[in-house]
């Protein structure tokens, strides 16, 4: 160091008040790189909401439909799968639809707007692979069940109400996305049926 | 007179340039311990990997096309219409896989020899470091084929994020540049994993380096070579002339220098490397679908999850840990947290005991143990789940854990061998 005489506490105003400014700048040069990474405007617009014909769907079948890049899984649940829908509530995490993985609409216990159509995302809530539908020889998976989900990855099981079983790696119920019915035979995905309140 | 040509252009370099004293520092006067074995090979064979996955990858990306649209196809374009495209193939996914088998066995020589312990410490994190941006390398490189796999296995990794509590969800968004994987994401991992992590890598690479010639290779004894300055006879002193950086503040002992006593045994290393990897790349560069996973070969598809995801068989003891957890982000920490024992692995360790050669009979055990549910943990990462399967992974990450914890409460009164002045064999 030179021995000329200096200010001391000026110098160190001086670092201070450089270091603060530069970060400052710092930080504003990191949002561009930053916010680069979100979803572009091109992404934003593919996220359309999308019509699915449910009229033809046979009792017990199930349709994938995409949304968002996603798969929606449609079913027609005959009454008596609904009507069973209760039975093993106490083998369930989340029977009551207590966590918010579906619009209010569809918090009751069928998780849907009619009790009819099963409408949720094929993602299991693990880790994201689509679960397989099993229509009639889901016992093997869950004893007394006869349909549900059983995803191929890590062994969750779903039941028809996109319900979690206790036991296994996923901790949530399927999502179920905002959906409405234009008429009986056409669903909605993306909307739900007030419109102000869908996130297309 | 050609050679006074050399020495007179060398000379005028040296002026401007430390070229010759860099040589002899880091390579022909550099002192390394006489007695280094095999498991001393892996070091320079990473290094060896390293070029041909740089080398390869440059290549590599000459006919690639980054897109949702174009990547599948022009991995199949290199495979079938380009010349030599195949063996540039090959040589990169087999290079990865064995990129990490020699890291793997570099760092069990580490384990069983002591290398992570004081004054190697930070030697030690900028090789943890190495290893962590290689997974994130490796992990994005996979994506870029753009087969189904590929797709699933990002979607699985990607998801994990979505387990952090708040902000999970907004992030694997943000990660992914949509709402799910698509050309964007493949865009930014071919950008990180072909400039980025690079980058990183072989600056990480030369600071692992760099720390290693500060403090000096630990080996198969544990028994330091360099003495304190004065404390050895000068008949006892190495023979051979040692860079006066290393000579002015130690005494080396039982040394020998790396050029060219090292670097003709690690060529040696390097034919054996060669044949095996040349064995592989030529006759299985599938790697029987542990390199090369079958799904891979269909493309990328969003609406159809392959039967059984599996990570590449080196991610496979992290993937088991995750899933024998029965909770997302529970499952999400414990993985970390395996991942984080490594790293601390230096204060884990109390003794002062390097090689495994001197130390207890229980330290001994430990390390089997350690090693065997590692390698369990990585097969059972690559088998569907069931319940057998989770009962021996819960098992083998309790052994996993159960390395650091047991050896940091026997470390600190160990019953050890009395430890040797000087390296004997």
């Amino acid at each position: 160091m030179s021995n000329v005489p200096v200010n001391n506490g000026r110098r160190r105003f001086l670092t201070a008040a450089t270091a603060v400014v530069g970060g400052v700048g710092v930080v504003g040069a990191a949002v561009p790189f930053i916010a680069s990474w979100n979803p572009s405007a091109r992404a934003k617009a593919a996220g359309a909401p999308v019509e699915v014909n449910v009229g033809k769907i046979q009792p017990g079948q199930l349709i994938r439909a995409e949304w968002r890049g996603k798969p929606v899984y449609v079913v027609r649940r005959t009454e008596k799968t609904v009507s069973a829908l209760a039975k093993h509530d106490d083998q369930l995490r989340d029977p009551n639809s207590e966590k918010a993985q579906q619009p209010d609409y569809a918090t009751n216990a069928h998780r849907s707007i009619k009790p009819e159509f099963m409408v949720a995302l094929g993602v299991c809530t693990h880790l994201g692979c689509a679960p397989t539908h099993h229509g009639d020889d889901f016992d093997q998976f869950v004893d007394g069940v006869p349909s549900g989900f059983f995803c191929p990855c890590h062994g969750s099981k779903f039941d028809m109400a996109g319900r979690v079983f206790q036991g296994v790696p996923a901790p949530l119920n399927l999502v179920v996305p905002e959906h409405s019915f234009i008429n009986d035979d056409t669903l909605l995905i993306g909307v739900s049926s007030d419109t102000s309140k869908g996130d297309a | 007179m050609l050679m006074k040509l050399f020495t007179d252009f060398m000379g005028w370099i040296d002026k401007r340039l430390p070229v010759t004293d860099a040589w002899n520092k880091h390579l022909a006067q550099y002192p390394a311990p006489k007695n280094f074995n095999f498991w001393y090979f892996f070091g320079s064979l990473a290094m060896l990997v390293l070029v041909n996955q740089i080398l390869t990858g440059i290549w590599l990306t000459m006919n690639y096309e980054p897109s949702g649209d174009g990547a599948f196809a022009s991995i199949e374009y290199i495979m079938r219409d380009v010349d030599y495209g195949w063996l540039l193939r090959y040589m990169h996914s087999t290079g990865a896989s064995a990129f990490f088998v020699v890291v793997y066995l570099h760092m069990m020589r580490g384990l069983m020899y002591g290398s992570y312990q004081k004054p190697r410490e930070l030697l030690w994190i900028f090789g943890m470091l190495i290893y962590l941006v290689l997974m994130a390398e490796a992990f994005m490189g996979y994506l870029l084929p753009w087969g189904n796999m590929s797709f699933w296995g990002a979607q699985v990794i990607i998801s994990l994020f979505g387990a952090i509590p708040i902000i999970g969800e907004d992030l694997t968004i943000w990660i992914k540049g949509d709402y799910v994987i698509s050309g964007a994401t493949l865009n930014r991992f071919f950008a990180l994993h072909v400039i980025a992590l690079p980058l990183v890598l072989v600056i990480l690479v030369f600071l692992h380096i760099l720390a290693l010639h500060e403090v000096g290779s630990n080996n198969p004894e544990g028994v330091e070579t360099k003495k304190p300055k004065g404390s050895v006879k000068p008949e006892e002193l190495s023979k051979f002339k040692f860079h006066e950086s290393y000579t002015k503040k130690y005494d080396i002992v039982d040394s020998i220098p790396f050029h060219p006593y090292y670097s003709v045994k690690d060529i040696m290393g390097v034919a054996g490397f060669l044949i095996l990897f040349c064995w592989v790349m030529f006759f299985f560069p599938e790697g029987g679908g542990y390199f090369i996973e079958a799904p891979n070969f269909t493309p990328a598809n969003a609406l159809q999850t392959p039967e059984h995801i599996a990570p590449v068989w080196y991610f496979g003891p992290f993937y088991t840990i995750l899933r024998v957890v029965p909770d997302k982000l529970g499952g999400m920490l414990l993985m970390f947290a395996a991942i984080g024992m490594l790293f601390a692995l230096p204060w884990f360790d109390r003794g002062t005991v390097k090689s495994v050669r001197f130390r207890s009979k229980w330290h001994l055990a430990n390390l089997i143990q350690f090693s065997v549910c590692f390698i369990v943990l990585g097969a059972l990462g690559t088998m569907p789940a069931s319940p057998t399967a989770n009962l021996i992974g819960v098992i083998t990450t309790c052994g996993y854990f159960g390395f650091f914890i047991s050896l940091w409460f026997y470390s600190k009164n160990e019953n050890t061998k009395p430890v040797p002045e000087r390296v004997s064999h």
